[in-house]
């Protein structure tokens, strides 16, 4: 079984959501984003999404934006992402890391050797934000073929026809944009979320989290109460950016802030209680 | 909760819109890709999932593929309708003011002394430039989608004027996001557009240019699904973009084509038009295509140099890889980070190229050549001494290769060069890069 599955499965014995914080790689810089990595399973997280740093993300909001530009402005490459994963690996086995990012750099990288290199690593999950069901031939049988988890993200706009297409080929966890727009912007209410998880969990057996607008730990409790996991990264950003000094250096409290917020996320997660 | 579509979401706001699309029977819908496996046709491309060859594609996030299919659907039922290829036609001819004329640029011809060269005018078009043709076009295909509101992307003004143009001409609000820097140095295309009742959103990320203007478009584009409609401004984006700007701008070709027979009898022995995301060159150059006897030259801008790191030229110096919704040739660094363009002209500076002309470049039907910033200017002056035409910054850089080629050809051939766009706007620009102060 992948590790999210694993993952899945325990948490669903144990009758509760999973909390999946974002962090940005090597934001704001290498040390302080490995610092973030490594404390965020202590602090709560059930699973890990890791931005891969890209100069045109279409799809995020400023505050992922900027993250990724510090990112880069730090240094970060695919490798580099990869070898934070690996480093990770080395003492968490069972935490799943999930790499978020656009087809650009992963194409460039060349698709069967990030494919390979990222399943070496440690890597357990896939989400090509700009890859939609109809391209997904690209990376789908390069990523099964390594036992790496391929995500679908679904959002408002999907048709209940086009379900089973964007499902396809999907596995882990299926990703529930909440709201129709860039990350960290706006966020769903929960008769919206109420009326659209029926629908997805209608079409697939697979977990669904909810992400895109999650900010606060009442919001992240009341997704968990209808999806099974939340994942919440601009809110973690900011905490990020405003820890920063002039020159966008880490500050004295930086990871802990960030992780101070993973926990009290996450405690509001457990206890939300899903119904069963 | 859930509308008509069957949509996850909860937006009570969809209206009529989507039950017209959806009411389209897919049988009505023209073969879409219109590429047989046997055609010979260089001119049949996308395929069915909007490629040509390698390239092209709808590389879009999941909230905006129902749109993208939307539009391809909508698209599909309009081009299959003569009533609205005829509206199209009465917009273009008492509005815009096509056909465009082609002009036999004689005091040019006898200066360079060698080919003739002709001028498709396609400057003197209300707005000044060729972006309105395209801009008509999708205008005519939002309203029949039922959409409220329109966004748009600009580099040099000219595509977002021409936007607002048409947006002011059916009452459409509109917003138009432009990188910046192109707000500093293409101020009065910012104003143009004001007067012309539109939204300009400056666009600060990354060096505040077309990319950053254009990623600014989708973003809004992904936030406001429902009601708006996007007007791209080039043959780039997600399919049916690249296809429907296309054969929007096809006018430009066609029209010469009819035009150079009236004139000489027979077609040009070459046609040039510069590149930014390969619009105006790929309206001249499409009807052109199977007629293998032209050649087909577009011209990138070389900047301060393609040895430098200051240069738009896609082609010439750039690597495939997935922007803006289509895989094409991009210029990026080794981690598949896009890099910034450069060039005097905000029209040309743009890191990507539509993805016909990459698949037009592997295959070598059309030549891809640059052109710097100090060739373009010393055209740009050249023209306006010579002709008494300013051209745009733009068709400046197709012009420095015209300047190029034509002292090589002999006095009885042709060049067909397409004058994209005045230069009115780029006056400021010039005047300082001349060193004069207005
Ligand atoms: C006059 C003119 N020519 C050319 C261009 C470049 O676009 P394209 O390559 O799509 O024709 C622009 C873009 O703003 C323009 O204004």
């Amino acid at each position: 079984m992948s590790r999210i599955a694993a993952k899945f499965a325990a948490l669903k014995a144990e009758g509760r959501g999973a909390f999946i914080p974002f962090l940005e790689a090597w934001d704001p810089d290498s040390a302080t984003s490995m610092a973030i990595l490594r404390g965020m399973p202590g602090a709560g997280a059930d699973l890990i999404e890791i931005g891969c740093p890209f100069t045109d993300p279409m799809a995020d909001g400023p505050a992922v934006q900027l993250a990724g530009l510090r990112g880069l402005k730090a240094g970060a490459t695919m490798a580099r992402t990869l070898a934070m994963v690996r480093e990770f690996r080395r003492e968490d086995d069972t935490t799943p890391v999930v790499l978020m990012g656009y087809l650009n750099p992963i194409d460039s990288y060349g698709i069967e050797r990030f494919t390979t290199d990222a399943a070496a690593a440690g890597v357990d999950g896939l989400i090509v934000v700009d890859l939609p069901s109809e391209e997904a031939d690209l990376l789908l049988p390069h990523a099964t073929a390594r036992g790496l988890d391929v995500i679908r993200l679904v959002a408002p706009t999907t048709d209940v026809a086009r379900l089973p297409l964007v499902l396809n080929g999907g596995s882990g966890f299926v990703y529930f944009v909440a709201i129709t727009g860039v990350t960290g912007t706006r966020t769903a209410s929960a008769a919206e979320l109420e009326a659209a998880l029926p629908l997805i969990r209608a079409a697939t057996d697979l977990p669904v989290a909810v992400g895109f607008g999650l900010r606060t730990p009442a919001q992240a409790a009341e997704a968990v109460r209808v999806a099974d996991a939340a994942v919440v990264g601009s809110a973690l950003l900011d905490t990020l950016l405003a820890s920063l000094d002039e020159q966008g250096r880490a500050g004295p409290n930086t990871v802990r802030l960030v992780l101070d917020q993973v926990r009290a996320l996450s405690e509001a997660v457990r206890a939300a209680r899903v119904p069963a | 909760m859930r509308d008509r579509a069957g949509r996850l979401g909860y937006d009570g706001e969809l209206t009529g819109e989507t039950a017209t699309v959806n009411t389209i029977p897919l049988s009505n819908s023209p073969p879409f890709s219109n590429s047989p496996p046997f055609s010979n046709s260089l001119r049949s491309g996308p395929d069915g999932r909007g490629r040509f060859g390698d390239f092209g594609g709808r590389f879009v996030a999941e909230t905006l593929m129902p749109l993208v299919l939307q539009v391809e659907q909508a698209y599909a039922a309009a081009r299959a309708d003569p009533s609205f290829q005829a509206e199209l036609d009465y917009y273009l001819k008492d509005y815009v003011g096509r056909p465009s004329p082609l002009w036999f640029a004689e005091r040019m011809t006898k200066l360079l002394g060698g080919a003739k060269i002709y001028f498709k005018r396609d400057e003197l078009n209300h707005t000044g430039a060729h972006k309105i043709n395209s801009c008509m076009g999708q205008i005519l295909l939002a309203r029949r989608m039922g959409k409220t509101r329109i966004i748009a992307e600009t580099g040099a003004g000219q595509h977002g004027v021409a936007t607002a143009t048409v947006c002011a001409l059916f009452g459409l609000p509109c917003t138009v996001y432009m990188g910046a820097t192109d707000v500093e140095r293409q101020s009065p295309n910012v104003f143009r557009m004001k007067l012309l009742g539109a939204e300009v959103r400056p666009v600060t990320s990354g060096a505040g240019t077309l990319k950053d203007a254009m990623n600014d478009a989708m973003r809004d584009w992904v936030a406001n699904v429902q009601d708006t409609f996007y007007i791209i401004g080039t043959v780039a984006g997600p399919h049916p973009y690249p296809m429907m700007v296309r054969d929007f701008q096809s006018v430009i070709g066609e029209e010469s084509k009819v035009q150079m027979r009236a004139v000489e009898g027979r077609l040009p022995d070459v046609a040039v038009a510069c590149i930014g995301g390969g619009s105006n060159a790929m309206g001249l150059f499409h009807p052109y295509l199977d007629d293998t006897d032209v050649r087909l030259i577009g011209v990138e801008a070389a900047g301060h140099g393609v040895d430098t790191k200051q240069h738009a030229a896609s082609l010439t110096m750039g690597r495939p890889g997935v922007l803006h919704g289509n895989r094409t040739y991009l210029l990026q660094d080794e981690d598949g980070q896009i890099q910034e363009a450069h060039s005097i002209s905000a029209g040309l500076d743009y890191p990507g190229i539509g993805p016909e002309h990459s698949w037009l470049h592997d295959i070598k039907r059309v030549e891809y050549v640059s052109a710097t910033d100090d060739e373009a200017l010393a055209a740009f002056q050249m023209c306006t001494r010579a002709e008494g035409i300013i051209p745009a910054l733009e068709p400046a850089h197709a012009l420095a290769h015209v300047a190029k080629i034509a002292p090589t050809m002999r006095e009885d051939e042709i060049i067909l060069m397409n004058l994209c766009g005045r230069g009115d706007k780029d006056i400021f620009t010039v005047a300082a890069a001349l060193g004069v102060t207005l």
